[in-house]
């Protein structure tokens, strides 16, 4: 069954919001969605860019206060 | 009161050692008892491994006997934990024996796992062992010319070691006169060049001026081995005479075979430093799942944290400090200068210009550390 896992990289410089999506990635199953929460402000474009350029899916980005909330479906 | 600790590498030392001194009269009255456990009689500084890597420290220069840095009332066993039962509050180890605890820390570190990506264990060299380090240094020697390429798994520890180990590789060919005849580029996982916007500020500038190539978003998929070719998820790649690696990393098997977390990750509090849903099991260093550097510098900070808060319940029944997620980082800007990065979860680091001072403050440190897992600095 596909999960639906919450990541905090909230108030993180290093290794920073992108590199948390990478390694929880990396961990997914094919088919999960990873919600990741940041408050970094590049992150709203930086994590769309790696999503579209590697494959996997971009399901949503909404700012909600000041934190970034993405879901990104893993595709393969 | 019995503390175990699990895990003698640089967090865990330090913690034990603080704990020791704050409990000194607690011990002695047998109040208090401090037990370690770990994998290995040998305690390695590991950020040594890098000079490894260029012939400039030896491998035994990096070891330590693990009881000779230890104080004399912690209970020392080299004998790994093989299962944690959290419900029971014990864990069993490789020779069988049940160690009960009230209040436990795991240290136990994180490992590389080359494998995970095809090829990359026999077709890259690497640091991030003894024997790996010393391999490198011989293959850099007989390297005569042609493509080096930098390639950087997710997760890793020391976040700063990529661009270290490329600003060395600059200086080593430069120093054995070979430099116009090697290509150097540099390949990040993300999209720009580190991960902290200030390093990759400075580090850009850096790489144009000394004539490093640079290729962002490439994550290594796989290497082909026989034709010498290094490929990213994103669809690119590069054909290389010689490959560096920076392995992805998993924390220890056992942490996720008695499923304390995935990828050997536990799930930890980022600011009391405790175990989700365990409020008497205390994380430290590269296994928690914190969004901060893989670092003994997070180790260290995160191992005072816990001493001070393990005591003071045991003291005043309270804890008194949160970790604030602080962080140091020297950063060798090649083999002659060095600069630093200082950050914490709220205030990102202020890159100051590389010197030759922060160099030899670095060279220092690799002695230094010695003492500062001591607990003495
Ligand atoms: C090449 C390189 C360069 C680095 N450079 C730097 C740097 O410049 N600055 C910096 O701050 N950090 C640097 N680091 C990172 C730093 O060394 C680690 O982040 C740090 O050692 C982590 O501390 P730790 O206590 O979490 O784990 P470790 O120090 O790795 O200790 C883990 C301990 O757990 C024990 N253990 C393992 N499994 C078990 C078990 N089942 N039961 C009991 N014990 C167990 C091991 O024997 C070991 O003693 C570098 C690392 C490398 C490899």
């Amino acid at each position: 069954m596909s999960e639906c896992k919450t990541i905090d990289a909230r108030d993180t410089f290093c290794p920073g919001p992108l590199m948390e999506l990478i390694t929880y990635m990396k961990q997914a199953s094919v088919g999960d969605t990873l919600e990741l929460l940041s408050t970094d402000q590049g992150t709203a474009s930086d994590v769309p860019e790696w999503v579209n350029k590697v494959g996997h899916e971009m399901v949503s980005s909404e700012k909600i206060g000041e934190v970034w909330h993405l879901k990104v479906r893993k595709t393969k | 009161m019995r503390i175990l600790v699990v895990g003698g590498g640089c967090g865990g030392t330090i913690l034990a050692n603080n704990l020791a001194r704050r409990l000194a009269g607690e011990i002695r009255d047998r109040k208090v008892r401090i037990t370690m456990l770990s994998a290995s009689d040998q305690h390695m500084y590991q950020p040594g491994l890098l000079y490894v890597a260029f012939g400039q420290m030896m491998p035994d220069e990096l070891y330590r006997d693990q009881a000779s840095l230890l104080e004399p009332s912690i209970d020392f066993h080299v004998d790994p934990v093989e299962e944690f039962q959290l419900e029971q509050n014990r864990v069993k180890t490789k020779a069988g024996k049940i160690h009960e605890y009230d209040v436990m820390v795991i240290a136990t570190g994180s490992r590389i796992v080359p494998e995970e990506v095809p090829g990359l264990r026999e077709g890259s060299e690497t640091f991030y062992s003894e024997a790996s380090a010393v391999k490198m240094f011989k293959s850099l020697r007989e390297f005569e010319g042609g493509n080096v390429g930098i390639v950087v798994g997710v997760p890793h520890k020391c976040p700063i070691a990529p661009v270290e180990v490329t600003f060395s590789l600059h200086d080593y060919f430069k120093s054995r006169g070979i430099r116009d005849k090697v290509r150097i580029k540099y390949h990040y996982p993300i999209g720009r060049i580190h991960t902290i916007e200030n390093v990759a500020k400075w580090a850009k500038p850096e790489f144009d001026r000394i004539g490093i190539e640079y290729e962002t978003l490439f994550n290594v998929r796989e290497v082909d081995v026989e034709n010498k070719i290094v490929k990213s998820e994103e669809g690119t790649e590069f054909a290389y005479d010689l490959l560096i690696s920076i392995p992805p990393h998993r924390g220890m098997e056992v942490i996720e075979k008695d499923k304390l977390g995935d990828g050997g990750w536990i799930p930890t509090d980022r600011h009391r430093l405790t175990m989700e849903g365990h409020d008497n099991v205390y994380v430290l260093g590269d296994t928690t799942n914190l969004p901060v550097s893989k670092t003994g510098s997070a180790a260290h900070f995160e191992a005072e944290v816990v001493a001070e808060n393990i005591a003071s319940i045991i003291k005043i029944g309270a804890p008194v400090r949160e970790y604030d997620g602080k962080v140091y980082c020297f950063i060798e800007a090649g083999h002659d200068r060095a600069t630093y990065a200082m950050f914490n979860y709220q205030n990102p680091p202020d890159l100051k210009a590389p010197n030759k001072s922060m160099h030899w403050f670095k060279m220092s440190y690799n002695k230094m550390y010695w003492t500062s897992v001591r607990g003495l600095l």
